[in-house]
This record gives C-alpha cells, sequence and structure tokens, in this order.
C-alpha cells in the first residue's frame, strides 16, 4: 500500500512538471501578457517597467526557474491582472465551484441510480423504455443550449427562479456558502439541473446495463434460490457488483465538474474558478494559467486516488499493489 | 441566435416596477480590482468613481467638468493652481484637504505589479505644493495644458485612512472608503458590490439608497438577466439584442457615441518585402504598395463606412476618418466620412502601378470588439472588389495583439478609445515611434512623418484651449492627406433599461448608479 501510493505521487509530480514546463514555452509561443493588458495610454518606459516588473525580460529558462524555486516554497506567483497570488485568487473563487460540483453530482447520483435500477430490473416497463429514451436526449443536448431553454422557461417566462449569480451567501468554516438560504438555494437550482442532465443520463444507462448484465448470473440464482429478502439481494449483491464503473465514472466526471464547468459558469454568471481560468487564457496571465493546472491535477490524482481506494472495498479481489 | 430565441419571450414578460430604493445593475466589463490605483481599465474605474472622487470630472460628452476642484487655472506655462472644494469629507469623517491630493500622487507610482499603471495621467508633474488647505499647485517639467482632463482620472484617497493600505485592502473592501456618491456595504469584485447612498455627498445625492454593482460578462446571460428582472439595467448590450429590446415595452435601449475609434493599421515599417502582400497572381512583390499615399487612398475609397456603421455594426457605429466623435473636444465638423468611391479607386490603383490590383491578408481579433470578425469580412470584401484580393484572418486578441506589436501584420484591425481629447490618441498611434520620447508607443505600423511630429507636438503643449483644439483639427486634416491609417467608424455604447429608470448614457462607455434616476 504504502510503496504503491509513493509510486503514485511520484507519478504525479513528474505530470505536474511536464505540464507546467508545456504551460510556460506555450504562453511564450502565444504571446505577449503585456501588450494585451495594458493601458494604451501608456508609453515605451511604463511599458519596460511592467515587463521588468513582471519578469517577462528575462529568459525563459530563467523565468522557469524562478518559478520553480518559488513554487518549492509553496508560491505560484502573482496573478499578472489581479496583482494577488495566482493560489489565492483561485481558492477564493473555489467554494462556488465546488458547490456546483457537488451538488450536481449529488443529483445525478440520487436520480441515476435508482432510475437505472428500475430501467435493469423491469425493461420492458413503459417508464423504463420512455427514461431510455429520455437519457439520449440528456446525452446530445448540449450543455449552452439547455442552459439557455431553462433560462429562458424558468427565468423568463416564468419567473420562478434567477437567471445569474450566487445569491446570498452564509459564511460557514470562514467561507460563503449558497447551500444555506433559500435565496442561495434558488440560484443554485438552473446551473445544477443544467450539469447534471448529463451525468443522470450517463449513470441511468450505467447501471442499467450493470443490473442487466449481473441478473442472469449464477450468484444471483444462487441467492434468489437460497431465499435471500429481494431488498437484500438488491442492495448488496446486485448493487454492490455493478458498482466499480459506476464510481469510475462519478469520480472522472465529478473532476471534470470542477475543472470544466466553464460554459455553466459563463451562462450563469456563476463566480467559480471555470470562469477565471477562460478569463486568464484570454489575456495569456501565466502564474493564474499554471496554478489552476496544478490544482486540477492535484484534484484528479486525489479522485483517482479515493476511486482505487473504493474498488478495494467493493470488489476485495482488487489490489493496489501488484505483490 | 440564442439570444433571439431567448428574446422572443421576452414580449411575454411581465416586469415589475423598479423598487426606487433599490438599484441592480448588471455590468458587462469585468473589474480585476478595486483598488482603484492598481489597473487603468474602464471596468475598473467605473466602479471606482461610485466609492471616490476625482479632482476633476466629465460630462456625458466627456468635456471636463469641476468635482473635488471647484477651479483651476494656469500660473504660468508650468505650473497649474487647483481651488479644492471646502467641506468635503471622507465616508468615516475625515476631511478633504490639499494633502490627500499630494498623498494620492505620491501613492500611485508606489502601487508596484501593475498591469495598466495610473502614472500614464501624472506624466510631466514634477512636484505639488500646497499653498493653504484648499490651495494645491502643481509643477510640471514641461507644459502640460491637459493635466485637468488627465487628472480625471486619478481618484482621491486619504492621507489618514490609506496610510499604509494595499491592493487587497481594497479587494477586501476594508479601504473602500473615499468621498464618493456611495459608500461600501459588503461583497466583492467576484460576488458583486452592495452600496449604499453617501448622504454627506457635496454634488446632487443619488436618486438610489441601496445599488447592487454586479458583473455579469456573458453578453447572453446580461441579457437574460436584464429579461428576467435580477437586475433592472444593463450595459453593452449585444446588437443581436438591440433590436427586440428596443421594441419590447417593458424595456428602453439607451446610446450614446462612445470615444473609440476603430481604424485600419497599415504596415509602413517596410519599405520593401512586404509581409503578407503580394502581387495579383501570388508573386512575391520588391516594393511595399502600402508605402504610396495612392495605394492606401484606394483602400480607404474603397470602404463603404456607412455600410460598415448601419449594415455590419447594426447601427452601433458613426462613420468617422477622426480621432474623436461629434460634439467632443477636438472634433471637426469638416472632417466627414467619405462616401465609398470603387471607380475612382480603381483609378488610384492602376496610377500607382497595380492595375491588376495585389493580394493582402487583413488581420484583427475575432473576440473582442462588436462584431469585429464581421467587419474584417465586410472589409476583405470592399477591397477585393477594388482588386486587392483580401485574406481575411481572425484570431482570439491575445495572439493577435502580441503579434500586432511586434509589427507582423501588413493590415489590421486598430483601436483607439480616447480620455476626451484627441492629443494623446494622436501622440501615440502615428507619431513616430520613439522610446526616449516615449511618443508612437502604440504606433504598429511605424509611421513616421516629421512634419506631423512636429505639428502635433506644437498642438500638445498649446496652453490656450480653444487655440489647441484647433492646432489637433489642423493636424488631423492635414494627415490625413497622407492617410496613414484607414479610419473607419466610432462605436456607439449601448444600455438597456427597465421602463422605470432613466439614464442618459456617455461617451466614456462608463455606468455610474449616481447617473441613473427613476423615470419622472
Amino acid at each position: 500500500m504504502t510503496t504503491w501510493l509513493a509510486q503514485r505521487l511520484v507519478q504525479s509530480v513528474f505530470v505536474v512538471l511536464v505540464m507546467t514546463a508545456i504551460v510556460f514555452v506555450g504562453v511564450n509561443v502565444i504571446g505577449d501578457p503585456v501588450s494585451i493588458l495594458i493601458s494604451p495610454d501608456a508609453n515605451q518606459q511604463e511599458r519596460a517597467r511592467i515587463v521588468a516588473e513582471f519578469g517577462l525580460d528575462q529568459p525563459l529558462w530563467s523565468q522557469y526557474l524562478s518559478f520553480l524555486k518559488g513554487t518549492l516554497q509553496g508560491n505560484f506567483g502573482n496573478s499578472f491582472v489581479y496583482g494577488m497570488p495566482a493560489l489565492q485568487v483561485i481558492l477564493s473563487r473555489m467554494p462556488a465551484t465546488m458547490e456546483l460540483a457537488i451538488a450536481a453530482i449529488l443529483l445525478s447520483v440520487l436520480i441515476g441510480v435508482p432510475l437505472g435500477l428500475y430501467a435493469g430490473l423491469r425493461p420492458h416497463s413503459f417508464f423504463a423504455k420512455f427514461m431510455m429514451a429520455g437519457s439520449i436526449l440528456g446525452f446530445s443536448v448540449p450543455l449552452f443550449w439547455l442552459a439557455l431553454i431553462l433560462i429562458m422557461f424558468f427565468s423568463v417566462y416564468l419567473g420562478w427562479l434567477p437567471a445569474s449569480g450566487r445569491g446570498q451567501t452564509v459564511d460557514f468554516l470562514g467561507i460563503g456558502w449558497s447551500f444555506f438560504t433559500w435565496d442561495g438555494l434558488s440560484h443554485l437550482c438552473l446551473p445544477v439541473l443544467t450539469l447534471s442532465i448529463f451525468k443522470i443520463s450517463l449513470i441511468m444507462r450505467m447501471v442499467r446495463a450493470g443490473v442487466r448484465e449481473v441478473l442472469p448470473q449464477e450468484y444471483i440464482k444462487f441467492a434468489r434460490a437460497k431465499g435471500l429478502s429481494r431488498q437484500r439481494l438488491l442492495y448488496v449483491h446486485v448493487l454492490k457488483n455493478i458498482m466499480i464503473p459506476v464510481v469510475t465514472i462519478i469520480g472522472l466526471e465529478f473532476g471534470s465538474l470542477i475543472a470544466f464547468s466553464v460554459v455553466t459558469e459563463s451562462i450563469f454568471s456563476w463566480p467559480g474558478m471555470g470562469k477565471l481560468i477562460i478569463d486568464s487564457i484570454n489575456v495569456l496571465d501565466r502564474p493564474m494559467i499554471v496554478a489552476y493546472l496544478m490544482i486540477i491535477v492535484f484534484i484528479f490524482v486525489t479522485i483517482n486516488l479515493i476511486v482505487d481506494i473504493l474498488y478495494t472495498t467493493l470488489d476485495p479481489r482488487v489490489r493496489l499493489s501488484r505483490d | 441566435m440564442m439570444t433571439r430565441t431567448l428574446l422572443v419571450f421576452a414580449s411575454l414578460l411581465m416586469s415589475g416596477a423598479a423598487s426606487a430604493q433599490n438599484l441592480k445593475m448588471g455590468l458587462g466589463g469585468q473589474i480585476t480590482s478595486l483598488d482603484p490605483h492598481y489597473h487603468s481599465a474602464s471596468p475598473n474605474a467605473a466602479f471606482s468613481y461610485t466609492i471616490f472622487d476625482r479632482l476633476t470630472g466629465t460630462d456625458e460628452n466627456a468635456r471636463l467638468q469641476p468635482a473635488l476642484a471647484t477651479s483651476w487655472k494656469m500660473i504660468d506655462p508650468l505650473t497649474w493652481e487647483f481651488k479644492l472644494r471646502e467641506g468635503v469629507k471622507f465616508h468615516n469623517g475625515e476631511d478633504f484637504t490639499a494633502e490627500d491630493v499630494v498623498f494620492t500622487f505620491e501613492r500611485i507610482p508606489k502601487v508596484t505589479n501593475s498591469p495598466g499603471p495610473y502614472t500614464s495621467y501624472l506624466r510631466g508633474i514634477e512636484r505639488t505644493e500646497i499653498v493653504d488647505p484648499l490651495t494645491l499647485r502643481i509643477r510640471t517639467s514641461e507644459p502640460v495644458p491637459t493635466l485637468p482632463l488627465m487628472l480625471q482620472r486619478i481618484t482621491i484617497l486619504d492621507s489618514k485612512t490609506h496610510a499604509n493600505v494595499t491592493t487587497e485592502d481594497f479587494n477586501s473592501g476594508k479601504a473602500l472608503i473615499g468621498t464618493g456618491p456611495f459608500k461600501y456595504v459588503s461583497g466583492s469584485s467576484i460576488s458583486g458590490v452592495k452600496l449604499a447612498r453617501n448622504d454627506q455627498h457635496w454634488g446632487e445625492k443619488a436618486a438610489w439608497e441601496t445599488v447592487d454593482y454586479r458583473v455579469v460578462a456573458n453578453n447572453a446571460a446580461r441579457t437574460a438577466a436584464l429579461l428576467s428582472g435580477d437586475v433592472d439595467m444593463i450595459d453593452q448590450v449585444s446588437s443581436a439584442d438591440v433590436p427586440r429590446l428596443s421594441t419590447n415595452n417593458a424595456f428602453e435601449v439607451v446610446n450614446a457615441t462612445g470615444l473609440r475609434l476603430m481604424y485600419i493599421n497599415l504596415d509602413h515599417s517596410r519599405k520593401e518585402n512586404p509581409v503578407f502582400i503580394t502581387d495579383a497572381s501570388g508573386k512575391p512583390l520588391a516594393k511595399n504598395p502600402l508605402t504610396d499615399v495612392r495605394v492606401r487612398q484606394a483602400l480607404s475609397l474603397a470602404i463603404d463606412r456607412k455600410a460598415l456603421a448601419e449594415r455590419v455594426m447594426d447601427g452601433l457605429a458613426v462613420p468617422s476618418m477622426q480621432f474623436m466623435p461629434p460634439d467632443t473636444y477636438g472634433y471637426a465638423a469638416d472632417i466627414a466620412a467619405p462616401a465609398a468611391d470603387p471607380a475612382k479607386a480603381r483609378a488610384l490603383l492602376a496610377e500607382a502601378g497595380y492595375p491588376q490590383g495585389f493580394q493582402i491578408t487583413l488581420h484583427g481579433s475575432n473576440d473582442r470588439f462588436p462584431n469585429d470578425a464581421r467587419v474584417l469580412q465586410a472589409i476583405g470584401q470592399m477591397w477585393t472588389r477594388i482588386g486587392v484580393k483580401t485574406n481575411v484572418d481572425a484570431m482570439p486578441y491575445g495572439p493577435f495583439q502580441s503579434r500586432a506589436s511586434k509589427q507582423e501584420f501588413a493590415a489590421f484591425l486598430g483601436t483607439w478609445g480616447s480620455a476626451g481629447e484627441p492629443g494623446i490618441g494622436m501622440t501615440n498611434t502615428l507619431a513616430t515611434f520613439d522610446k526616449e520620447k516615449g511618443t508612437g508607443s502604440i504606433n504598429r505600423g511605424r509611421y513616421s512623418n516629421p512634419a506631423y511630429d512636429v505639428a502635433l507636438a506644437a498642438a500638445v503643449s498649446e496652453i490656450d484651449d480653444t487655440k489647441r483644439e484647433q492646432a489637433f483639427q489642423q493636424v488631423m486634416r492635414d494627415v490625413l492627406n497622407d492617410m496613414p491609417i484607414l479610419p473607419l467608424y466610432i462605436q456607439k455604447n449601448t444600455w438597456a433599461l427597465k421602463k422605470s429608470i432613466a439614464f442618459k448614457g456617455r461617451a466614456d462607455e462608463l455606468t455610474l448608479p449616481q447617473e441613473a434616476k427613476p423615470s419622472p
């Protein structure tokens, strides 16, 4: 277990190193942040001063080395745009994104798993067929379109739900959350619904396929013959055995919700990280891009770790180390 | 497309009357910092003007107005004297005096790591002397006749309150204490800021007890927020939404001619071996055709500016051949945008030795300015019509801007947004690129005309306001004969508001809550 963890860590550090080097070279090739950010009122001397303050007058390798040095001391550099430590800017927006991602994944699991179970157990019922057809729609509808349709219907036409922003937040553990207020919850509704439609469809179909595969197997027949209750059969023997692919997908989807919910965040003006990274890329704010990607790598590595550990509890045959 | 569908539902909307106590604003420009001296960009400036005041201000036509200074005069060419307003207090009760102005001028150069420093507006100031608490003398190293106009960009802080504050103290709201029409209540640039009226303000009191100041950067989302009643007014309405919003009874669309000129920048830096230009059959050209004034005039005459403004820009632009829009300082009424004349353009090309025309690539951004990519396409077609076969290459603003700064293009869509006078624009875009003198900083075509440089330098340092305005007008008339750039149009700024709100709009695109009133 420990060697396995250590291996994982070394791998992740390597991934981060390669990624930062690519970002440094890439951003440098795309262009020069100063010419984008500077006010056209400035003259050449003022421009030279900014370039020097950002360290962009140094050769690229020396910029990269000083970045690595800073990173070892826990300093990812200051954002060119915001003038604050990049990590701090990103972390200040993280709760909003996490809140959205957690709510969306919860909703997807709570709706997707029961619907999938039902569709797997009664594949020929009208409701199951209806849900399966609906899930194809859920897959194929673009997020962008769905978000605007939801806004049109619930905000503009019915006037029930707000179309943008995060609403009232309540401080908990020093961070503002909209979970705790009615206003905040109403702001959460539409973005969460937008993000979860696709994932509900995905989880539902995976659970259904799993159930259909597991039901005809010998051990289920045996368990039934043994006279186990239907509940025990379903929730212990069926569900546990179909969960491995579902947990993998939930983990990956959760990661991508955090990292790439940019479309939803833009349309609903949700003050999260996704919006921030796109703004930063547009102005080539390199410290922000690097810090953001490092955080994302970290999140994905952590989620995959949790997923792997979950495998062992779900299926005792799975071993983490190859010994 | 999406927004259009969205707007169909607008007719079904039952829009409630805005409460006269609270104004909810949805703004398009991203605020990058709440520190009023950190990053000079319009969204930051607009926000800072709600909480802080400046010595001078401008009206909706960008003409100078008194603010914290009640009057100013030039004592000698190198000295300005400002009389300050009496009895002005900061939100925390501290008095406003000349000392605060000196403190502010000293703080600005100390704000480091700024991507758009405010030191540009203090250029030329050597020292500031306090004559008495309400009189200030500013000494400059050279005549700076536009100083009062420059100072309208500088928000005044309090020497006591802000003695040791950092940019982070502003971003957290702790240091947002000014003399302005609103006080900071809560929030951040991310979540939106809540403001409350400053009842002790020296000027006209704001009509709103509280204001929700929030950025909604996505165009479709901003329109949706207005339609659904999340906000009462929005700015930067996308031109696709304007027709539907203006026919909706619940809303009003306001527009004002802005201060941003869009122009085609031409490459003067290469006399020979031009890049992105070939002859009509695609072979390289030895000489850069853009160095011939007849070619530049032909390219200008080929452009139908009226069609650009009315059709491509959906009426949200005014054709222009000069930096300043009508009714502003420096505008010359006799410089009119010419009508398109393809026949004459073709004749000029033939006269210049290009009867078969040539091929050129026109570059520009596709995500920064309203309809930028569509404008490029339209100009490409207009040029192709006179025999200059044009390839259009529109790209994201980041790489575009970086490459344009390195003279990598033959022709591209450039822009200049002025602060209410033409001098800086004419110096930065068209004067000879000179690092020592600081002229021509965004002269990306590297145009250089000694006669223009001399005449412009004389105009810039002319002390008399009327004479200076006339000098600017003359310099503009003269340089157009040489057609160094091809001015196209000046953009209009747009706002959409609930009918219950009255707002006049401003040339400088600032959306100030103190200027919105409940409709009579």
